[in-house]
């Protein structure tokens, strides 16, 4: 007992300097994982009752409950064999997918010139590009349905697609990224004899996977979930994404939410794949990255 | 035959010249090393002949042929760069493979150069791996397999010593001396680490400031330096250098002893005597140069360098490594009339 009492106290001793800190850091964990906590109950919250609400009767889902009382399948079955929901999916798949494949071809291709090309007026073109980020989409929805309207692309993928093809801050991110690319690279592979095409495709953008992987989970995710575009642009019911067509479901008098979540609960299937194919390109990514040189 | 001529070339980024006139004629096969502080241009020298910047004057021929206008690839030149710059997606044998790309060679000719190049560099067994799997000195080794099976007129070799730790970098440079005498293609190979050019090169060029100081096989370089630049740039530790007068024929140090001058410089001409260390000893013999009192010792083994402080400011000597002089004790330091070098104090070139 004594003995122990004695190398406590020598230890606490010894320890004392660094222990009075970690105590602090202890209070301070704490705040962090309350905070933390908060943040995962707020980010969970809508997806909880988006499941909840999906496996609950139409009457009960004024209900706050998140257990329903009599859960069942039948909204899925309803919304499963509904014809028109499969269209839809289609529909965005297919969107956020070109959309996807062309912010990650488009905006890398302009990242890449704006980072490893001099050339006079590569500033101001630089500069533009960013200042498009300070404009809204409300500002531009107006425009661009003008547009679509004079050009025929009203109520066509074309339609839907364009305004998302390249996104200023794609090009931003890629440009960004690039310049971790050391100029060595670049130009022994110009005296490899490859142009300059070759050289932003085997060389360059292997190097910037974890960009490439990034930005192709934001641009499917934005363009997934993008709404008021595509509602606007879009006449007929065939060519509805998910988003405007679950929003479909019902009429002014009734809005059917469990049908509209349970639909939002299947389409989350494909952002989670794709986050799941992508994770992978970031983490092995930043691997290859931390070891070059 | 010259496989490499550079004439007057002249380099400006954005109006600020960086090179004013670099010529060399580089022999066919010679090994070539450009050496000078940082930022005197050697990079810049280095890639306007690799066609990576664009001349501002000048003219620049490889193989008989003025290559300004063409492309990078086309100077039928291979570079090595500093960060090795091989690609940490690519296995080894994709990398060194990738120089090969746009050459005209069949698979099966292709694959003969790549095994005979990784047979030469003993890589063989490293092939499947990825740079993160190399040591440094490996992955240097790529570098310049990826630069060997092009067999260009020309490699160009921009410091690529300078990541690897000072064991591996003595190692490599042997490995790269060898290498050259085995393959004897042409090579300019960059580097401010005199120790590195003195001990691979056939020639060597002093560079500062944009300008070409001297050109000269080590030998030269080191016992006949153009300028006192070079004197003190070559050689470690740096050569001593005195003030002196010119005094009707001969040198004189303060009131010291006079050294006579095989040339005729007028009496009254401020000039700068330079001493190397292993040349200025305590034993001497000859004539005292300076004297002073040993301040400290750096014993090497065979040799004790001692630092000796004079009316004429500190100076390094070499004594022998056995019976070194005491730390305080009085010495008389003296030189071979041969290795002392008498430089214009103005120019800073050399008079005798
Ligand atoms: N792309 C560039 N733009 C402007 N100045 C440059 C550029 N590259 C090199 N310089 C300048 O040219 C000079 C020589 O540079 P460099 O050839 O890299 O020197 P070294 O390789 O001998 O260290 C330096 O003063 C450097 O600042
Ligand atoms: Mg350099």
């Amino acid at each position: 007992m004594a003995v122990a009492d004695t190398e406590f106290r020598a230890a606490s001793e010894t320890l004392l300097a660094p222990r009075a800190p970690r105590r602090k850091a202890n209070a301070g964990q704490i705040a962090r994982w309350l905070l933390l906590f908060a943040g995962g109950i707020l980010m969970v919250a809508p997806i909880a009752y988006m499941i909840s609400t999906s496996l609950k009767w139409p009457h009960e889902i004024y209900d706050l409950a998140l257990i329903p009382d009599e859960p069942h399948l039948e909204n899925y079955v309803y919304v499963l064999e509904d014809g028109r929901f499969y269209g839809w999916f289609i529909n965005s798949i297919i969107i956020a997918t070109i959309t996807t494949v062309s912010n990650v071809i488009f905006d890398s291709l302009v990242g890449y010139t704006l980072c490893k090309f001099r050339f006079p007026g590569r500033y101001i073109v630089f500069i533009a590009i960013l200042s498009t980020l300070m404009i809204p989409t409300e500002m531009l929805v107006i425009p661009w349905y003008l547009m679509s309207q004079s050009l025929g692309w009203l109520d066509s993928y074309w339609g839907i697609m364009f305004p998302g093809l390249m996104t200023a801050f794609g090009t931003f991110l890629m440009k960004q990224f690039f310049e971790t690319v050391p100029d060595d690279f670049i130009e022994a592979a110009r005296i490899d004899g490859l142009n300059e095409l070759q050289i932003w495709w085997t060389v360059a953008m292997p190097l910037v996977r974890p960009a490439l992987a990034a930005l192709a989970i934001f641009v499917f995710l934005g363009n997934w979930t993008a709404f008021i575009w595509p509602l606007i642009v879009t006449n007929s019911v065939e060519m509805y994404t998910l988003p405007v067509g679950l929003s479909s479901f019902g009429d002014e008098a009734d809005v059917q939410w469990e049908l509209i979540m349970t639909g939002a609960a299947i389409s989350t299937i494909p952002t989670l794949v794709v986050f799941l194919i992508f994770q992978r390109f970031i983490i092995r990514g930043v691997v290859m990255a931390g070891l070059k040189g | 035959m010259a496989s490499l001529a550079l004439r007057n070339l002249v380099k400006s980024f954005d109006r600020t010249e960086v090179l004013h006139g670099i010529s060399l004629d580089v022999k066919d096969g010679e090994f070539v090393v450009l050496v000078g502080p940082s930022g005197c241009g050697k990079s810049t020298t280095l890639r306007l002949i690799a066609g990576l910047e664009e001349l501002t004057a000048g003219e620049i021929e490889i193989e008989g042929r003025v290559v300004n206008n063409l492309e990078p690839k086309d100077r039928n030149i291979a570079m090595v760069f500093q960060n090795y710059a091989i690609y940490p997606h690519m296995s080894v044998r994709k990398n060194i493979g990738f120089g090969l790309r746009t050459s005209k060679l069949s698979r099966a000719e292709k694959e003969a150069r790549l095994l005979e190049v990784s047979g030469i560099l003993d890589m063989n067994d490293l092939l499947d791996r990825k740079p993160s799997q190399l040591s440094g000195g490996q992955r240097q080794r790529v570098a310049i397999g990826r630069a060997m099976v092009r067999d260009p007129a020309v490699f160009l070799f921009d410091e690529p010593l300078s990541n690897l730790d000072a064991q591996l970098r003595t190692q490599m440079r042997l490995e790269i001396k060898k290498l050259h005498q085995r393959v004897g293609n042409t090579i300019i190979f960059v580097t401010h680490d005199q120790i590195e050019a003195m001990t691979m090169a056939d020639r060597i060029v002093i560079m500062k400031d944009g300008r070409i100081q001297q050109v000269g096989t080590p030998s030269e370089v080191y016992h006949e330096p153009a300028n006192i630049f070079v004197a003190q740039f070559i050689g470690a530790p740096s050569m001593n250098l005195l003030s002196g007068t010119a005094d009707g024929g001969a040198v004189r140090i303060g009131a010291g002893g006079g050294i006579e001058l095989g040339v005729a410089i007028e009496d009254g001409r401020p000039v700068k005597v330079g001493v190397r260390p292993d040349d200025l000893r305590p034993d001497g013999g000859a004539e005292t140069l300076v004297e002073g009192e040993v301040t400290v010792r750096e014993p090497l083994g065979p040799e004790t360098l001692v630092h000796v402080g004079t009316e004429h400011g500190e100076v390094i000597a070499k004594a022998d490594g056995r019976t070194p002089p005491e730390v305080g004790e009085r010495v008389k330091l003296s030189a071979r009339r041969e290795a002392i070098h008498i430089f214009d104090a103005k120019t800073g070139n050399v008079l005798c």
